[in-house]
């Protein structure tokens, strides 16, 4: 069980994520090694390193997974072996 | 879940550039991190409850926020011009705290308060090196407790979780969103939501935010062209200070080239100044926000599209819409209620019901949070068909005469385009034989004359006989607080002075 708020680092590069919303098991992979709140080296599996970016939202395709990226990496992440999408949100006009 | 990621990652993706400018003193997002580390080691080695500020808007006060949001412990910032009677009660309600002041009388002295003046406080964090902090993760801390205004009674303190905030911040604001140039001139209090809400999405944005620590509309406007200004938000009567200024002054409006958006809101927006400043600034972005502290700010919006399809509308409909508030945010519920509770239709008005992930709804006693998680947000309104929020004022304030409910707002709303009122307030008033009745408040336009005969006669040809005044108060000005908020409570005591 992977609650909200929670901090995971990448075994492969830089990167690191915030879990938006909670989600069972802790299938979430960067460059396909399991993330954790802290982290050994790991080796990398090259088909899943296209990256990933800080302040996207990645998630499942139907948004039951969202986590938000807080440090960009080379490797990007993957959820029971399914590559996440950036999620798109809607621009709003300041209000602050 | 912490709101200090914000500043973390805005130091991370952009550590040079300008997060802060204050009294010409510039501060990047890297300075600004390693002065909220260092602020949060002092915090945490003072084992106080609270972190408290008392004063304007300085460095000090992003600082603080994310110092205390580091150490875990609640900030809250008090509105530094109350009286020394107001501010002791809300002191002992924080005991023991961390304050930031420059106010040198402060009633609490012993040794398990610190109290700091705000320069030193700001030289002390900014000297220090660059420390390895980690911070907890709870999304149920509390981040932030602000004491509310208190316009209908004592102040309550609102409580606002880490949760909270983060989820309204992710969900309105898009991460490192501003470009390097754009600067937002930021003139709300720091003690209030919009001034919370104005550092975490400045941050998040990743936006250079100019401090102007106590509002004024002539230093407004040289901050605005002299820091190349890009976009203010602004409580009513500060835009309404400013057109008076631009109205005597014609050239000053040359100077504001820089400026693309004005937000607005935290009160209700006369219907004259914003048509005016819609007219005067035509490529201004304008857009209002509605929302409450016990929402983390914003949960309506009136966007800059909407403004500019009702200002250049012949359709009342649509033009009519300078006056609403706008649409929800997309992670916001709203509904309109009765009293029984029951959810009402559009065009009909009843108390406004909100629920998000942003909504605490949450005071330090209690929770009105009902059990499914709708807010009663105790302001009244009304939706239109086409989804369009219309606020109508606080339940509270309701006047009801024999058993009709009235807003004062409607009353207000009408007298406000006579040719000789410059602002005016309708209050209930008790009355043996109807419950209630209307009384009114009025301030007359320089040079202006009109009788009560002539205002009642004004009310009844415009509005329903019950509507028309049974009292009628002529004064020099209106109680407002500092962030436009009209002291309704004060203005019944007039009526009724024992009642108050």
């Amino acid at each position: 069980m992977l609650k909200p708020g929670l901090r995971l680092k990448s075994a492969v590069c830089d990167a690191e994520i915030m879990v938006i919303k909670a989600m069972k098991g802790n299938d979430l992979t960067c460059g396909g090694v399991t993330m954790a709140e802290q982290q050994e080296q790991g080796e990398a599996n090259q088909e899943q390193m296209h990256g990933c970016l800080i302040g996207k939202r990645y998630v499942n395709e139907n948004e039951t997974i969202e986590v938000l990226c807080v440090k960009s990496g080379a490797g990007s992440i993957y959820y029971n072996g399914v590559e996440l999408m950036t999620k798109d949100t809607k621009k709003l006009p300041s209000s602050d | 879940m912490n709101i200090a990621l914000f500043l973390q990652m805005a130091a991370e993706a952009c550590p040079n550039r300008s997060a802060l400018t204050h009294n010409g003193n510039h501060y990047s997002y890297a300075h600004l991190y390693v002065a909220a580390k260092n602020a949060a080691n002092k915090f945490s080695r003072a084992r106080c409850r609270y972190i408290s500020l008392i004063g304007e808007s300085s460095p000090a006060v992003p600082i603080a926020l994310m110092g205390a949001a580091m150490a875990g412990v609640p900030y809250v910032p008090i509105n530094y011009r109350l009286s020394e009677e107001q501010i002791v009660p809300l002191l002992e309600r924080i005991d023991p705290a961390y304050l930031i002041t420059e106010k040198t009388q402060v009633p609490y002295s012993n040794d398990n308060w610190v109290i700091q003046n705000p320069n030193d406080f700001i030289t002390d964090v900014m000297k220090g090196n660059d420390p390895e902090i980690s911070w907890h993760e709870d999304p149920s801390a509390i981040a932030v407790q602000l004491f509310t205004s208190g316009t209908t009674g004592d102040p309550k303190a609102a409580i606002l979780r880490h949760e909270h905030l983060v989820s309204y911040i992710l969900g309105s604001v898009e991460f490192m969103g501003a470009l390097e140039e754009e600067a937002s001139l930021v003139s709300v209090p720091p003690y209030h939501i919009a001034g919370i809400s104005a550092i975490l999405s400045s941050i998040y944005a990743c936006r250079h935010v100019v401090q102007l620590p106590s509002f004024d509309p002539i230093e407004w406007l040289n901050l605005c062209s002299q820091e190349r200004v890009t976009s203010a938000f602004l409580v009513p009567t500060m835009l309404t200070r400013i057109m008076e200024i631009l109205d005597k002054q014609e050239n000053e409006a040359a100077n504001l080239t820089s400026l693309e958006s004005i937000a607005y809101g935290g009160g209700k927006m006369p219907l004259p100044i914003i048509e005016q400043a819609l007219r005067r600034f035509p490529n201004v972005n304008f857009t209002n926000a509605y929302g409450l502290t016990e929402t983390s700010s914003t949960i309506t919006l009136l966007d800059p599209q909407d403004h500019r399809k009702a200002i250049a509308s012949n359709d009342d409909k649509i033009r009519a819409r300078l006056g609403s508030v706008g649409k929800t945010l997309p992670s916001i519920e709203l509904e309109i209620r009765d009293e029984e509770g029951k959810q009402l239709e559009a065009g009909e008005a009843g108390e406004i019901y909100v629920r998000g992930p942003q909504v605490s709804g949450e005071y330090d006693s209690h929770s009105v949070l009902e059990n499914d998680g709708w807010f009663p947000t105790r302001d009244s309104g009304y939706l239109d068909q086409y989804g369009f929020l219309y606020l109508s004022g606080r339940a509270d304030d309701v006047i009801v005469r024999g058993g009709e409910n009235m807003s004062p707002g409607e009353i207000e709303d009408v007298l406000h385009l006579h040719p000789a009122i410059q602002d005016v307030a309708a209050v209930g008033i008790p009355s043996e034989e109807w419950g209630q009745v209307v009384a009114l408040a009025v301030v007359l336009l320089e040079d202006a004359e009109i009788t009560k005969e002539e205002i009642c006669s004004y009310v009844r040809e415009h509005l329903r006989s019950s509507r028309v005044p049974e009292l009628i108060h002529f004064t020099r000005e209106l109680p407002y607080n500092d962030t436009g908020k009209l002291l309704r409570r004060i203005i019944s005591e007039w009526f009724n002075p024992k009642s108050g």
